[in-house]
């Protein structure tokens, strides 16, 4: 298929998505080089190095083995919770909370490599359980209790969308590994009903005020509904064409809030439109397909199980976040993948890609493993 | 369903992720379209909302206050101009930190504890989103100084604009007003941007509110690029104001100032007009105040220093001010008497009191003036002469002529209000009180005692009725095609005959040869006249405690062959006449040779301690080193309650209402030894060996 004169490793990289994905963080960098005022510095150069580096890492990862991935799994999900717990006794001995881990060279948030490690633990949970235990509460305690421990953790920091992610992602593994579907049912139900509880006794005022100003942010439009205004408004303005590269001036006048993170969606729509939003859905549309596609044609159920919940994770970010700026979605501080400016949430969701990578892989490469 | 349990096996399994990760996909790509959906909405159906929202965000409107229009005088001379001007103005709202910010500024502006003070009290009063003033005429290195800091003093504004100057201060402050930042008041009654536009000022009192939309001129618009924190990114466009236009008054900017300065330190006023026009040229009221210092609103110390002064410097006293006019009336009775057919040889004899009904009216000369005729009770000011006539003639005829020639009439002036007095007749007594005429009723209004009050102004238009012999209106417009006055109709031998014998009070054998004019070619004509504030039995009027003494006044008009000019002096508890026709004499002098009268003001004012303006300066001085901050807080009601209390209180204090006979105040016949600087104790005339003067039996 390939002409002769490319190398053949390079040949065998599955280039119909990773062409996208560049061209969308090439595309994340312009929107990032405006957001700063027509400079590389200081979003656009390091989002571009970040990708490289993460890239090359996730590059890497495609060429480990399965039964390494199987390997890893339990002691990669101990090490997470490790940290986890050592974030928590940081932040009590320093008086208040903390979510990172200073590394020296780079700051680690161990929160956000949970939402990887979580589908791969449950992948090989359900990997190795019996079929016939699947519906059973053998197939049920043991997962929740993987996700209910760093979920828990993670709560106390207390951050609610990491901790939403990483339910998110557990849940989907759990549902795709054939659990009845009356207990899903069940615990919808169930959260029907505690949802009203816990808004009105577990959530910060700052969270109960983010679901109350979404539902009407009129309300308040200087204060919590502000973010969320003014975000439609770089969106609606941009119209179908959008304001022309280097003009929005919601984010150039600072109306919009965290125009380079949360809110670069609609920094990017309010200069390129409707036309770049639409680009944008495209892209991830092709990524989350591709995604799910390497989950459909796995020869076995852990590499299934795996590929799937990684696509799920990836997807919770592009979901929440646009919701979240379209005015769909309370506000959550979770950034858009490939496009907003930091390094947790790029490497997270290079390690999911990374994985989607070596699933795919293992499929092409070497048949009859399962 | 059917999948028990124990039937699950890899193939199931195997199906069921199938089936589910349709579902997830479905879900994943419903959402997408969902989200695509939402997308176009927002982007495409409400495109043009959100076009406008942003634009609204990014462009700032602001309002340049339009430059007021100027009030000049009759020879185009500015009473109220406007001088460019740095200022800074607290948006109280957009601070955060107030009590930081207020220190911040004060340390960069370099304000006392006193500007501080006041200013924390404006903005307590403020409505939180109107500026409020901190400073304005500020010079360019300090305007410069708070202008770079404004990234960490949020709410403060830095603006170049113009502001109201007053040339001459505190000489126009009751004719002008003074402007000032709308009130919450102001603008719940006018809701008009501009009112809350920072350094925008509207007329807050005198002419300066009753021209306010001549004055107030169309607002210019900047539109600016501003970031969401209020940074001024870059100008888009801007329209000019249009100014407002100039009124242009009656007044001679030159002669007002001359006659508030020549008032020195008493309470009084000065009202010149022209006899032919009606033409105001000067409109006096001392002690006033400084109306460029109020434009930034009351100060705690300007407020005490205005409360403290019994001289009530917040009363416009030619329009306010209510007085018994004295024998300033007998001019206008004798006119009564000439048309009733009276003729002016018929005399009486004094012998310094006559007996009206049961009482005994006195003159004030208790030694008597002899045989009298009308001229003699002119300018002697026969009080004997006017009891015997006035009886014989009739009240319903003097009060008719008072009204004739103005007294108890209000006039059709751009001025915020007047208090116009009382001509008493038997049918107002009646009604008022439900009590009948009685003849002393007669004898105490002949001598402008009793009921009667009248403004300043009225006895300078009564004064310019009787010199020109016209319905003369008074007028603050300059209009030069105005309708000439018509004739009120006296026969001129009636007026000729007053205007002689008020031509002899002053350079004849009258009571006021002091105010003859220092000039070859000029006679002027006058009339004293001494009205008592309390009974004898109080005070003598001459001394003594300074509210008990006799109002003094004096109308005159010159040349008196050829009238051309009227005045009314009026000087509060004076002592008598002889403390207003001196000022009279001198802003007549003033008319007609300016460096003559310039050079007598020159001299009192050495005396003094200078102007107006100057000596307000070192009382500010004084009370700032007295009091500091310390002095109490001015709240917006007490303001407004005392400037009503100072118009209001006046009508009964100043004239207490006395059934019976008034013993009318001595007149000083006798040529004074000079006193320049206070003209007060006056030796007493001889006194009379008259028993007691009012019987206290009557009513």
């Amino acid at each position: 298929m390939s002409p002769s004169f490319i190398p053949e490793p390079v040949a065998r990289q599955p280039w119909h998505v990773i062409a996208p994905l560049v061209a969308l963080v090439l595309f994340g960098c312009a929107v990032l080089y405006s957001a700063a005022g027509g400079n590389m510095q200081p979003y656009a150069t390091s989002h571009l190095i970040r990708f490289a580096l993460f890239l090359a890492m996730a590059l890497v990862m495609a060429r480990i083995p399965q039964q390494v991935y199987k390997f890893m799994a339990y002691p990669a999900f101990g090490g997470v919770l490790v940290l986890l717990l050592l974030v928590e006794m940081l932040g009590a001995i320093g008086g208040g909370s903390q979510r990172w881990l200073s590394l020296g060279f780079m700051t680690l948030q161990p929160s956000e490599l949970m939402k990887p490690t979580i589908v791969l633990v449950l992948a090989r949970f359900y990997d190795t359980l019996p079929a016939a235990m699947t519906a059973s509460w053998r197939g049920l305690l043991p997962a929740g209790a993987l996700i209910g421990v760093p979920v828990g953790l993670v709560l106390l920091q207390p951050d609610l969308g990491t901790s939403l992610a990483i339910v998110f992602g557990g849940v989907v593994v759990m549902f795709l590994a054939g659990l009845p579907l009356r207990w899903f049912l069940g615990a919808a139900g169930a959260a029907a009903i505690a949802a009203p509880l816990a808004f009105f006794a577990l959530l910060h005022d700052y969270q109960r005020n983010r679901v109350t100003t979404f539902l009407d942010p009129e309300s308040d439009p200087l204060g919590a509904g502000y973010h969320i205004t003014q975000s439609k408004i770089a969106i609606g303005s941009g119209g179908i064409f959008g304001k022309g590269f280097g003009n929005g001036s919601q984010s150039h006048l600072e109306y919009l809030p965290e125009a380079h993170t949360d809110f670069v969606f609609a920094t990017m729509a309010e200069e390129w439109g409707m036309i770049g939003g639409l680009f944008v859905l495209i892209v991830f549309g092709l990524i989350l397909r591709w995604g799910m596609r390497v989950a459909s044609n796995g020869k076995d159920r852990f590499s299934r199980l795996l590929a799937a919940g990684m696509t799920a994770t990836i997807f919770f970010y592009i979901a929440v976040n646009l919701m979240m700026v379209m005015g769909l979605a309370p506000v959550v501080g979770i950034p858009l993948p490939f496009m907003s400016h930091g390094g947790s949430s790029m490497m997270t969701v290079m390690i999911c890609f990374g994985t989607l990578l070596a699933a795919d892989r293992w499929q092409t490469r070497s048949t009859g493993i399962g | 369903m059917s999948l028990g349990k124990r039937h699950v096996s890899i193939g199931t399994l195997r199906n069921s992720f199938d089936r589910r990760s349709l579902v997830v996909a479905g879900v994943q790509g419903g959402l997408g379209l969902l989200l695509a959906g939402r997308l176009g909405y927002l982007a495409v159906a409400q495109n043009a909302k959100y076009q406008l929202e942003s634009e609204s965000n990014r462009v700032n409107l602001s309002l340049i206050p339009p430059r007021r229009g100027w009030l000049l005088d009759r020879n185009g001379i500015p009473l109220a101009s406007n001088r460019a001007d740095y200022r800074i103005d607290i948006i109280p709202d957009r601070m955060s930190d107030g009590a930081h910010t207020i220190t911040r500024l004060g340390e960069i502006l370099q304000l006392t504890a006193v500007d501080l003070r006041d200013l924390t009290d404006k903005i307590e009063r403020s409505n939180g989103f109107a500026p409020v003033e901190v400073a304005s005429g500020v010079d360019i290195e300090r305007y410069a100084a708070v202008s770079v800091r404004l990234p960490e003093l949020p709410g403060v504004i830095t603006q170049r604009g113009f502001s109201r100057l007053y040339p001459t201060g505190p000489s126009v402050g009751h004719l002008i007003g003074h402007v000032g930042t709308a009130s919450a008041e102001d603008f719940g009654k006018e809701r008009n941007p501009l009112l809350i536009t920072p350094g925008y000022k509207i007329g807050k009192d005198g002419l300066e509110k009753q021209f306010e939309m001549t004055l107030r001129g169309k607002p210019g618009a900047r539109r600016v690029e501003v970031t969401a924190s209020g940074r001024i990114v870059r100008d888009l466009d801007t329209r000019d104001d249009v100014p407002g236009k100039p009124v242009r008054l009656t007044i001679d900017s030159q002669l007002q100032d001359y006659a508030a300065r020549r008032l020195g330190p008493e309470s009084g006023s000065v009202v010149v007009m022209d006899c032919n026009s009606g033409d105001l040229l000067a409109m006096s009221s001392m002690p006033s105040f400084d109306p460029n210092s109020f434009s930034d609103g009351i100060g705690r110390i300007e407020w005490k220093m205005l409360s403290d002064d019994d001289h009530v410097p917040l009363r416009n006293k030619v329009l306010r001010g209510l007085y018994p006019p004295g024998s300033t009336v007998k001019p206008m009775v004798a006119l009564a008497f000439l048309e009733a057919g009276l003729d002016p040889e018929e005399s009486v004899g004094c012998g310094g009191g006559l007996r009206v009904g049961n009482r005994v009216f006195h003159c004030w000369n208790r030694g008597g003036h002899g045989s009298v005729n009308m001229a003699k009770a002119i300018y002697q000011s026969c009080d004997v002469y006017f009891y015997y006539f006035a009886q014989k003639i009739g009240m319903e005829k003097i009060a008719a002529m008072a009204r004739r020639l103005g007294l108890g009439q209000e006039f059709e002036l751009p001025v915020l209000g007047q208090s116009y007095g009382t001509v008493p007749d038997p049918e107002w007594k009646l009604r008022k009180y439900d009590r009948e005429w009685q003849t002393f009723d007669t004898a105490n209004a002949t001598i402008g005692q009793g009921y009667m009050l009248v403004n300043p102004l009225q006895q300078a238009v009564m004064t310019a009725r009787i010199a020109s012999g016209k319905m003369v209106m008074p007028r603050l417009l300059l209009n030069p095609s105005a309708p000439e006055a018509s004739s009120l109709d006296f026969p001129q031998d009636h007026l000729d005959f007053v205007h002689q014998a008020m031509s002899d009070v002053v350079n004849g054998p009258g009571t006021a040869g002091r105010a003859r004019l220092p000039l070859e070619d000029v006679k002027l004509a006058g009339k004293t006249g001494t009205a008592q504030v309390v009974g004898l039995n109080v005070s003598s009027g001459k001394g003594g405690p300074w509210k008990y003494r006799d109002h003094g006044h004096f109308v005159c008009f010159a040349p008196f062959d050829k009238p051309r000019y009227a005045c009314a002096v009026v000087i509060e508890h004076g002592g008598g006449s002889s403390a207003a026709y001196p000022v009279a004499r001198d802003v007549m002098t003033f008319l007609f040779d300016p460096a003559k009268a310039l050079e007598v003001l020159h001299g009192y004012e050495k005396v003094w301690g200078g102007t107006a303006q100057q000596r307000l300066d070192v009382k500010y001085r004084a009370y700032t080193a007295a009091f500091g901050d310390s002095a109490p807080k001015v709240t917006a009601d007490e303001e407004k309650k005392k400037a009503r209390e100072e118009e209001e209180t006046q009508q009964e204090t100043a004239q207490p209402i006395v059934e019976g006979p008034r013993t009318p105040p001595p007149e000083p016949v006798v040529p004074l030894p000079p006193d320049p600087a206070t003209p007060v104790s006056v030796p007493p005339p001889a006194p009379a060996t008259t028993p007691s003067s009012a019987p206290e039996s009557g009513q």
